[in-house]
């Protein structure tokens, strides 16, 4: 069923192109790892400060203020670009037993960081309401770092784990 | 000594018969590499945004650059030590690769254009560090050191088509 979609797409007019236009690919997958850059430095940043580590001048919500915009932006980027590269060389990704757990696991941490971004509007001080509340803050973080590295590393084994048939 | 021979010892050596032989070493420390150097041009755009005067208006230059340096620095040192562990097990290829010797001359650049500013435009922060706008100087740097770091990124990426 996969394999025969992938063959499909493959033979579309729109993934012969990306096939054959030789700097296509080199420079999607450059662009995706730019906003992968920006994703995991926004992360970091918002993380380390939920952990009490970094950034401390600055409230949680000032914090989210600043980089959560920039987390959607580049997650609407890397979309994008994604999708141009599943479409180019789709036998090498949708079958993909890393692209599988990088898109399970992507889904759960997009899910933590929208309970993270509703939480911070209802109220910006609920992190420092309790030592239960701080230490919540902190799972949170350890979660969301934890997911976005298994991310990256996912999507780096991606080139290097042979599509199961 | 010749760059060569270092070369061929450093490749032909234990690390790196070690890297090139293993059977996920190679993925493993590139995708430490790779996490690390996202880490490090995500933190500096941050602080050459703020030299931009394109955003963060309302913290202090040198505070910010207190707080997000470190974790630059701390990121460039594990991606610099990873990536010299990848460049062991092939050397004498990597060493003759054209985009790898473009990220490392841009890297150059991007370490000049650090020091130029630190050295020269950030001595006189205190007159513009908040509430004022950031000079020229300060404008040029921080739009250098975000075309320097997309060019590292983009020669690391291509990097991985002229080597396989």
């Amino acid at each position: 069923m996969l394999d025969h979609f992938c063959h499909w797409l493959s033979e579309t007019p729109l993934s012969d192109f990306i096939q054959n236009v030789t700097w296509i690919i080199p420079l999607v997958q450059t662009i995706h790892i730019l906003c992968v850059s920006i994703v995991l430095s926004s992360v970091g940043m918002l993380d380390l400060r939920l952990l009490g580590v970094a950034g401390k001048r600055v409230t949680i919500s000032g914090m989210a203020a600043r980089f959560m915009p920039w987390i959607w932006a580049s997650l609407v980027v890397l979309l994008i670009s994604g999708v141009i590269l599943i479409v180019g060389e789709p036998a090498r990704d949708l079958p993909n037993s890393a692209f599988q757990l990088k898109m399970a696991l992507l889904i759960s941490v997009i899910v933590v960081t929208l309970v993270f971004q509703h939480t911070v509007r209802r109220n910006a001080n609920f992190w420092d309401l309790s030592p239960a509340h701080r230490h919540s803050a902190k799972v949170t973080a350890g979660v969301s770092m934890a997911l976005w590295v298994a991310i990256a590393v996912c999507g780096r084994f991606i080139a290097y784990i042979d599509a199961q048939h | 000594m010749s760059l060569e021979s270092i070369c061929a010892w450093l490749e032909h050596g234990t690390i790196g018969t070690a890297i090139a032989e293993g059977e996920w070493t190679f993925p493993i420390i590139e995708s430490i590499h790779v996490i690390a150097l996202c880490l490090v041009v995500g933190s500096i755009v941050v602080l050459d945004l703020r030299l931009l005067d394109r955003s963060w208006r309302s913290r202090a230059v040198s505070e910010l650059t207190l707080d997000v340096l470190p974790w630059t620095w701390a990121s460039f040192l594990v991606a610099a030590i990873a990536g010299f562990l990848l460049f062991t097990s092939a050397a004498t290829r990597y060493i003759v690769d054209v985009p790898f010797q473009l990220k490392m001359l841009l890297m150059a650049m991007a370490g000049i254009n650090m020091l130029v500013f630190h050295f020269v435009t950030y001595r006189n922060v205190h007159e513009w560090d908040k509430d004022h706008p950031t000079p020229a100087a300060a404008k040029i740097a921080g739009g250098l050191s975000i075309c320097f770091w997309i060019g590292v990124v983009a020669c690391g990426r291509w990097i991985g088509f002229t080597m396989r």
